[in-house]
């Protein structure tokens, strides 16, 4: 990240607080016990799939070598076929990405840079949408997407409520706000169209919003549950959560280790995001996302 | 620069996403109140039936059933739990990590891991913790609930409510951890001069000097309790025991789409959302009175 970007420097990793000689045991043993809280149903989550009976014992918290088997990613495999599902949750993933990264990143740079009729409405419409409860549009929206225009089962309907996604397009406002005006005025006075200055200039410059947004943007489809869970009935279009979830409540009973498998399904689907998000975690700070509540 | 230059390519490139409001959040809201006014039923594509105004009728109907008022009541429930909860712990956490401490990325990191997971996917994990011979109930013995947590009427909710705390605590102390960075150092430095506790300063400095994200929190984690479908669901098993842990996405979803009732599931929506803006406005005067 550039020194010219104030929003993008990561003050997650700037000190506050006293300034005291001696280390500070109360936070760290407090720290220390919400990161066990935290991260132990990952832990144990990876345990129970690797279970080959399931052990829910204390002793069952730690792996043992005669009860270790990937015949629950065998048995999950076998009824929801992880390979479609993670196929399917990643066209819907990716569509919203394309979607978020090309008319959200339009959007961002003209609310922040341009001057036209209509800038104050829709900036007043994208932050009134974040306090309308998405669930409330579930009913129109089914109404519309899958009855009136036939969109079930169809990846097209999955991707069109998420199509842009507004946090992201209101993180991109903020960095392109952060640039330095010149920079603007001397590529239009050599001539340089809009979408040029946006394609060459400000893009460039703003690639830590593009990495935070992706990441912001990539867990929302990834993880939705409720509304694939309505356009979709056939197993074939389901996208992971979605057939993860219905394995759980109707199908998992009849499995000979039914935690074991579901514990499984649970690994798969949470993988993908986990990994992303540990990769590319120094682009998810408070700086970044955290701006709106500045001031 | 020329400060009125008008500049109405910005129209062309915000179109998309304008239509895209229009599309999927304005005429939804709108359809959802016309649909609850209305007697309306699925239908083909294409197909025209009559769709009578009817009044308040779904309103009188949702509000005479006894599972959609005890859905209200629930949520209740879970925002009691929830909402102070999550401010608490999400200030608390940011507080701690907002200092030079050893392995804070660690931390910060394992703080959001929740936030960025399923929770299709991290229900499982919970319903094999929570299950009546689950691990949770193993390190507690005799002390367990019986019936075990989720099939318990009295601590369905209150489970889900400490679920979400948990799942969503990461994003919150994300907003906190940005707000603290706004409290100037020289009020705890003054404190400190003062003779304040730590305890004193965080009550006197760290507190007031974060409201407004207590008050973005608090919005939020209502927003996501009216929200609340997938936990009851798939952790309850559709909102048991007995209805004690439905929430009225769940209902609207059950109304709606199982037995088609679009119209009552419609008002069940615009009822939340006006109970969404009734405890948010009355939190809101609640702290202008504090402040």
């Amino acid at each position: 990240m550039t020194s010219t970007l104030p929003v993008g420097v990561s003050t997650d990793d700037r000190a506050g607080g006293g300034t005291r000689k001696r280390r500070p045991w109360g936070r760290i043993v407090g720290l220390s016990l919400g990161a066990i809280a935290f991260l132990f149903p990952f832990y144990y989550m990876i345990v129970g799939s690797l279970q080959q009976r399931s052990d829910t014992s204390l002793g069952g918290a730690f792996p043992k070598p005669g009860n270790v088997s990937l015949n629950n990613y065998h048995e999950i495999n076998a009824a929801i076929n992880l390979g479609r599902s993670l196929l399917n949750s990643a066209i819907f993933t990716a569509g919203v990405l394309v979607g978020t990264l090309v008319f959200g990143v339009l959007a961002g740079y003209a609310l922040a840079r341009l001057r036209y009729r209509g800038r104050g409405t829709l900036f007043a419409a994208m932050l009134l949408l974040q306090v309308i409860p998405f669930q409330l549009l579930v009913i129109p929206l089914y109404v519309q997407i899958v009855r009136s225009y036939g969109l079930a089962d169809s990846y097209l309907g999955m991707i069109l409520p998420f199509a842009i996604n507004s946090v992201a397009v209101f993180v991109f406002r903020q960095f392109f706000l952060q640039l330095p005006d010149e920079l603007f005025e001397a590529a239009r006075i050599d001539g340089a169209s809009e979408l040029r200055v946006l394609r060459s200039i400000a893009l460039p410059l703003v690639r830590p919003a593009l990495l935070t947004a992706t990441l912001l943007t990539f867990i929302g489809p990834w993880n939705e549950f409720l509304w694939p869970f309505l356009v979709t009935k056939q197993a074939g279009k389901q996208p992971l959560a979605v057939a993860l979830a219905n394995y759980i409540s109707t199908v998992a009973a009849a499995a000979t280790n039914p935690y074991g498998a579901i514990l499984a399904g649970a690994c798969v689907l949470a993988g993908p995001a986990v990994l992303l998000f540990l990769a590319f975690q120094r682009y998810f700070v408070s700086s970044d996302l955290g701006s709106g509540v500045k001031g | 620069m020329s400060a009125h230059r008008r500049q109405p390519i910005g129209m062309l490139l915000s179109a998309p996403y304008a239509v895209f409001i229009a599309a999927v959040f304005a005429y939804p809201l709108g359809l959802a109140v016309w649909i609850s006014f209305h007697k309306y039923i699925f239908t083909a594509p294409g197909v025209d039936v009559p769709r009578p105004f009817v009044g308040i009728d779904n309103y009188t109907t949702v509000l005479s059933d006894p599972a959609v008022r005890r859905s209200f009541l629930n949520i209740l429930v879970f925002l009691v739990i929830n909402v102070p909860l999550t401010v608490g712990l999400a200030l608390l956490l940011a507080t701690a990590l907002n200092a030079a401490v050893p392995f804070r990325t660690f931390f910060r990191v394992s703080f959001y891991v929740p936030y960025v997971t399923a929770s299709v996917a991290v229900v499982g994990v919970w319903l094999f913790l929570f299950s009546s011979d689950g691990l949770v109930n193993q390190v507690l013995g005799s002390a367990a609930p019986n019936p075990s947590w989720l099939i318990n009427e009295h601590w369905a909710m209150p489970s889900i409510a400490i679920y979400v705390t948990w799942k969503q605590l990461g994003f919150f102390i994300l907003l906190y951890l940005a707000a603290l960075q706004n409290v100037p150092k020289e009020l705890y430095e003054s404190a400190a001069v003062d003779g304040a506790t730590k305890w004193r300063s965080f009550r006197s400095v760290t507190v007031p000097g974060v409201r407004p994200a207590t008050t973005l929190v608090t919005l939020l984690a209502i927003i996501t309790g009216a929200n609340l479908f997938t936990e009851p669901y798939l952790l309850t098993n559709g909102g048991g025991p007995s209805g004690k842990s439905a929430s009225p996405v769940l209902l609207m979803y059950q109304r709606g789409i199982e037995q088609g009732h679009p119209d009552t599931a419609a008002a069940i929506g615009v009822l939340l959302v006006i109970g969404v803006l009734i405890i948010a406005g009355g939190q809101r005067l609640l702290e202008r009175r504090q402040a």
